[in-house]
């Protein structure tokens, strides 16, 4: 058999690759824009397209937990939420990721009220950096469903046991249409062999599950943890590269780089807007302007040795995000600071796209001037263009 | 009935000695309780008339009948006195205990 091709939304390509994942549960509780990824999956369980056990609940916190408790008694599951209802998960990501429970889950990312919004930015899943779960930052289509496979066997693995927060960004990614390739089910089921959960609850071997721990070695269990990201990183690569020798398809592993090696100047960028920034990258090679654009794939485990490695040639390096940390930075910026602390570079934090407000091409091109035109000023001036830099948002003379 | 045993080897050297997450064999008891309790119920082997609410009420599972008598595993009594409150004969009275 041939992998088929089809038209779909990123949330449609999401619900697909799903079900070839196979889950034996599903639960979720339906917010804008993930929707369509739980409806197709409930059609999908409806018409017996799927054979899986689709289960309602009252809210996003009983989904998660819903899905953890079936996570231990070996079921291979899913659930998807998006800005509110991941925030209302928050108490339950820490336990998962505690519990090590290997949960996969889809997040679009939405902004978060007040003002309210159902439009995209990246501050939902970005405050939640914390909670112990790995995360990824989809660019496209393809991507969304490939992700959703990789991600399985990068949860499952044994050397990671971590749940996975596969996030597309709001409308942009969720509700754009694309061709995309469905790999075939002997592909998937040479990628994704069946899951064993080695802690899995047995009637004939009762467990004591979930259980508390006194501060003596609760801190043990910490560095587990810490330990179990650390080793995602060559496990992402390893199962990436497993992932297209099954189907052609693969994507680099923690960053994806496109004319990092001799740029002078390089946009950081996380998710969708990637595509926009290579287009300008096109553009401006074109011309003869030495610039790239170093897309970030995972958040967590961050990829602090690829940056400094795609980066060193680079002399401004500006971070665009759709995310703040009020009162201090973006918080790609924050993480990217750290990775090149001893770098001898400049770098810039462009904060954009807040409440799903559109980033420009032209704005885009702005950045890479702005860029080339910090390398020139002097010492001074170069401190302050460590501000934070609102894009799109007119701020008075006196305030700048 | 059987009560249970106090695995006293159990011993976490090092942090190998951790399970990858939150995962242990169930009933694996490594300490006893009696240090939480400041009375402890003491129950009137004459007037118990051996009707086990005292073993129905109990939160921890402590008491138990054998050889036609109510017994309490006062390994594990937290000395909460909901037995003595709801005894029906008043046959269980809490007795402080000098630690």
């Amino acid at each position: 058999m041939e992998p088929t091709k089809k038209f779909v939304s990123g949330d449609e390509a999401v619900a697909i690759g799903v079900k070839l994942a196979k889950p034996h549960v599903i639960a979720a509780y339906p917010i804008t824009p993930q929707t369509i990824v739980v409806e197709r999956l409930a059609e999908m369980v409806e018409s017996g397209e799927l054979e899986s056990e689709y289960m309602y609940v009252e809210s996003e916190h009983s989904a998660l937990a819903a899905v953890m408790g079936a996570s231990v008694l070996g079921a291979r599951t899913f659930t998807a939420t998006s800005s509110q209802g991941l925030l209302y998960m928050a108490e339950v990501l820490h336990y998962a990721s505690g519990g090590r429970v290997p949960l996969v889950m889809m997040n679009a990312n939405r902004s978060v009220a007040l003002p309210w919004s159902i439009f995209g930015d990246q501050r939902d899943s970005l405050s939640l950096l914390d909670s112990g779960w790995i995360q990824v930052y989809v660019e496209d289509a393809q991507e969304s469903l490939d992700m959703m496979l990789q991600a399985y066997a990068i949860a499952e693995h044994p050397d990671v046991l971590t749940p996975v927060m596969v996030n597309l960004d709001g409308f942009i990614l969720t509700h754009t249409y694309e061709c995309i390739e469905i790999p075939t089910s002997e592909q998937v089921e040479t990628f994704l062999p069946k899951f064993e959960f080695a802690n899995k609850m047995d009637i004939n071997e009762p467990k004591n599950l979930f259980f508390s721990s006194s501060p003596e070695h609760n801190i043990g269990f910490k560095y587990q943890q810490h330990k179990a990201i650390e080793n995602a990183k060559s496990v992402i690569e390893e199962i990436d590269k497993k992932y297209e020798a099954v189907t052609t398809r693969g994507y680099g592993g923690l960053v994806d780089a496109y004319k990092c090696d001799d740029a002078d100047y390089i946009i950081i960028t996380l998710g969708s807007i990637t595509g926009l920034v290579r287009d300008v990258v096109e553009e401006l090679r074109s011309e003869g302007q030495k610039v790239g654009v170093l897309k970030v794939r995972y958040m967590r485990p961050f990829p602090d040795e690829e940056i400094r490695a795609y980066t060193k040639a680079a002399k401004v390096i500006g971070v665009l995000e759709k995310d703040i940390s009020f009162g201090y930075q973006g918080t790609v910026f924050t993480n990217v600071s750290a990775a090149l602390r001893e770098c001898d570079v400049q770098l810039i934090n462009y904060v954009a796209g807040l409440g799903g407000k559109n980033i420009a091409r032209e704005e885009i091109v702005h950045i890479y001037k702005e860029l080339n035109d910090t390398e020139n000023k002097s010492k001074v001036s170069a401190v302050k263009s460590q501000a934070v830099r609102f894009v799109g948002v007119e701020v008075p003379k006196d305030e700048d | 009935m059987s009560r249970r045993k106090v695995d006293k080897t159990f011993k976490i050297s090092s942090i190998k000695d951790l399970p990858c997450g939150t995962y242990g064999k169930a009933m694996q008891l490594t300490e006893t309780m009696e240090g939480w309790r400041n009375e402890a119920p003491i129950i009137d082997e004459k007037t118990c008339s051996l009707c086990n609410w005292c073993y129905l009420v109990c939160p921890e599972g402590v008491i138990y009948q054998e050889d036609k008598k109510m017994k309490i595993d006062y390994r594990f009594c937290k000395g909460c006195g909901i037995c003595a409150k709801e005894c029906r004969k008043k046959c269980i009275i809490m007795e402080r205990e000098e630690k």
